[in-house]
């Protein structure tokens, strides 16, 4: 069925928004796969955005993976300007309002990193921009809210719900809703509904498609295992795509903030049920009647109870194996990245980095040999340095 | 009864010339007990129909007046079950056309194969969905279909005449016109041009269409009712009567007001 992955996906929204999602959805395949729009931002991600980003060989992170691992590569998605993968994404989608002649963007932002994408895209695109932030966000991604509003985009603290990216979708989509005729609005990750899931990973396969590309030149043939962290998903969706038919196993790595057994957790693919939540079926978290449950997690990137639908899909199917790593081992995974490669990433990264160990574990026994791992470095932790440096090791 | 019973309530509205009169009630805020006493003041006051609001946590279509009644039902004990208990009391009493009026996820989380047959023998006669557009859903649709329980389509100034026609092309009861491109609860929506739309969509599909979104005083009520809609839903406004009160009393009290001159508004065209 249109829209679907499996029986995740679809579109659950008010019947104003159809009309807008139906353009959309004929933009992709009319614009977005147009060699005019493919070679404006191609241009764009070369010359603005730094693309391709190295891919970085991690050796001593690698040596203190007791000898489970061969090769360990990470794709260096924290060199993109703005400090993430999510200005791919965000330069795609602000290209594409300007063709359909819409003069406002707005987005939710969690971290605060897609908020500075779209922030970014629209200042150097010429629109105005508008930017949901849950006040909790707000709070402990400063640094973030004042490089937004130095890129001239208004931040808009949102106090409802849990103050927190599920409740600034709410409010984005509220305002999406009003001003339709005028406004694109910039949904940050593989969610919400069709064809969003699908246009965020097309416009991040970008990720995937270098990193496969490189690792084959440097090291010969495909890693073993593809690792990513997991909030929405579409750092992680942009990677997977291009391994997807190869017989490289994919791991997503999402928060189990203070731990599975407690309710304070944004495990939803290890914990959650099938719902609705922001336009398209997926699984949630979410209590007996219905009503979403607050995620938590130290990363406010990762602090979502919902999930992109085809990382549902992928792990009903089994093509794709999740796990959930907790605050402090996130923490503790940061600061080890940081003192053995020298560089400083983002806690929705970390997620990915502490999930190493199990992960080569369970692969070298596989596998009978050391592995050859790919993790896709989604972002740089500066951000981060209060929560990152509360508690030095 | 089910689906005749919304048809024979809006031949009879017609009969007497005016619209029907369709009051929302959020199951919940600020308790089960006070939306109970609240949905029978709403009927002895005049209200033709009653929409039982369940509460979901993230209302994205929805403005601050009905969200943050949402919350307070959460708290207040207010769900999908709540919602069908209370149909079922006021049932015992009542033959009012009583419709469920929700987001997908609560009707997931009760069970979409069960939800028609649970409604049906709650006494309820529709299905609201809101954020279900006629591509989704297609077994919840099915089994209210079995069950005879209408499913009522949304339109909006957004939604163009061929995606309308789809929208009514298998509707019974009534259609729900979306007043204004906007959340609930917005004061300046465009009636006028609303009630044109939606009377054009009557004719042109033989169904009753309500207009809500922004229906919140007697003289918006009485001006749509001059321009011949088949319906009026008043929500966000009754909410606002609910909030303002401290006992409940006050509620009842000041929805029974509210109900009474709005429909002495529809009565007076």
């Amino acid at each position: 069925m249109k829209g679907y992955y499996g029986q995740f996906g679809g579109r659950f929204v008010a019947e104003t928004l159809v009309p807008a999602l139906e353009e959309l959805e004929a933009a992709v395949d009319r614009v977005v796969l147009s060699e005019e729009f493919q070679a404006e931002w191609r241009a764009l991600l070369s010359h603005y955005v730094g693309r391709p980003t190295p891919l970085t060989e991690a050796k001593r992170l690698c040596v203190a993976l007791s000898g489970h691992v061969a090769t360990l590569a990470l794709k260096r998605e924290d060199l993109c300007h703005t400090g993430a993968h999510k200005i791919n994404n965000a330069l795609g989608q602000v290209l594409l309002a300007k063709r359909l002649g819409k003069t406002r963007i707005i987005a939710e932002t969690g971290a605060g990193q897609h908020g500075v994408a779209t922030a970014t895209a629209s200042a150097v695109l010429d629109l105005p921009c508008e930017v949901y932030m849950g006040e909790e966000d707000v709070r402990r991604q400063a640094p973030n809210v004042l490089r937004m509003q130095m890129l001239g985009a208004r931040v808009v603290p949102v106090k409802s719900g849990s103050r927190t990216l599920k409740d600034a979708m709410n409010e984005a989509l509220r305002d999406w809703v009003t001003n339709v005729h005028t406004t694109h609005y910039c949904v940050g990750s593989a969610a919400g509904p069709h064809p969003y899931p699908a246009l965020v990973a097309e416009l991040q396969r970008v990720i995937g498609d270098e990193a496969r590309g490189q690792w084959s030149e440097r090291f010969g043939g495909l890693p073993d295992a593809v690792v990513a962290c997991v909030g929405g998903g579409s750092n992680a969706i942009g990677i997977f795509r291009a391994f997807m038919d190869d017989d490289v196993r994919l791991y997503g790595v999402e928060a189990a903030g203070s731990g599975l057994s407690t309710d304070r957790h944004a495990a939803t693919l290890t914990l959650g049920r099938v719902g609705v939540l922001h336009g398209s079926k997926t699984l949630v978290l979410s209590d007996d009647d219905g009503q979403i449950q607050e995620a938590h997690s130290i990363s406010a990137g990762l602090d979502y109870p919902g999930v992109g639908p085809e990382h549902a899909a992928l792990k009903a199917s089994g093509r794709a194996q999740y796990l959930a790593v907790a605050d402090d081992a996130a923490l503790a995974a940061a600061h080890q990245v940081a003192r053995c490669e020298g560089i400083v990433i983002a806690l929705e990264t970390a997620h990915a980095f502490a999930a190493l160990p199990e992960i080569a574990a369970q692969e070298s026994a596989r596998l009978g040999r050391p592995a050859n791992v790919l993790v896709c470095l989604s972002g740089r932790g500066d951000k981060d340095l209060e929560a990152l440096t509360a508690v030095m090791p | 009864m089910s689906v005749v019973r919304i048809e024979q309530c809006f031949a009879a509205c017609k009969a007497e010339g005016r619209p029907a009169l369709i009051a929302y009630l959020t199951i919940g805020d600020p308790s089960v007990e006070d939306s109970l006493a609240c949905a029978r003041a709403a009927l002895s006051a005049g209200a033709d129909i009653l929409e039982l609001g369940v509460p979901f946590s993230d209302p994205s279509a929805d403005g601050p007046t009905i969200a943050e009644a949402s919350q307070r039902a959460i708290a207040g004990g207010g769900s999908l079950r709540a919602a069908l208990a209370l149909a079922t009391e006021l049932r015992k009493d009542s033959d009012a056309p009583l419709v469920l009026f929700t987001y997908v996820n609560p009707v997931i989380a009760f069970g979409e194969a069960q939800l028609p047959a649970a409604a049906a023998a709650a006494g309820i006669d529709a299905l609201l969905l809101v954020d279900l557009p006629p591509e989704e859903g297609a077994e919840l649709r099915q089994g209210c279909r079995d069950r005879e329980l209408a499913v009522i389509p949304l339109l909006a100034p957004t939604t163009p005449p061929e995606r309308a026609a789809i929208l009514l092309r298998d509707a019974r009861g009534f259609a729900y016109y979306v007043s204004v491109t906007g959340v609930t609860g917005t004061g300046s929506a465009p009636l006028a041009q609303a009630a044109s739309a939606a009377n054009a969509l009557s004719q042109a599909h033989s169904l009753p269409v309500v207009v809500g979104f922004g229906v919140d005083s007697a003289t918006k009520a009485e001006a749509l009712a001059r321009a011949g809609v088949g319906g009026v839903v008043v929500g966000s406004a009754i909410v606002r009567q609910i909030a303002s009160a401290t006992t409940r009393a006050e509620r009842v009290d000041g929805v029974r007001n509210l109900v009474a001159q709005l429909r002495a508004a529809l009565q007076a065209r």
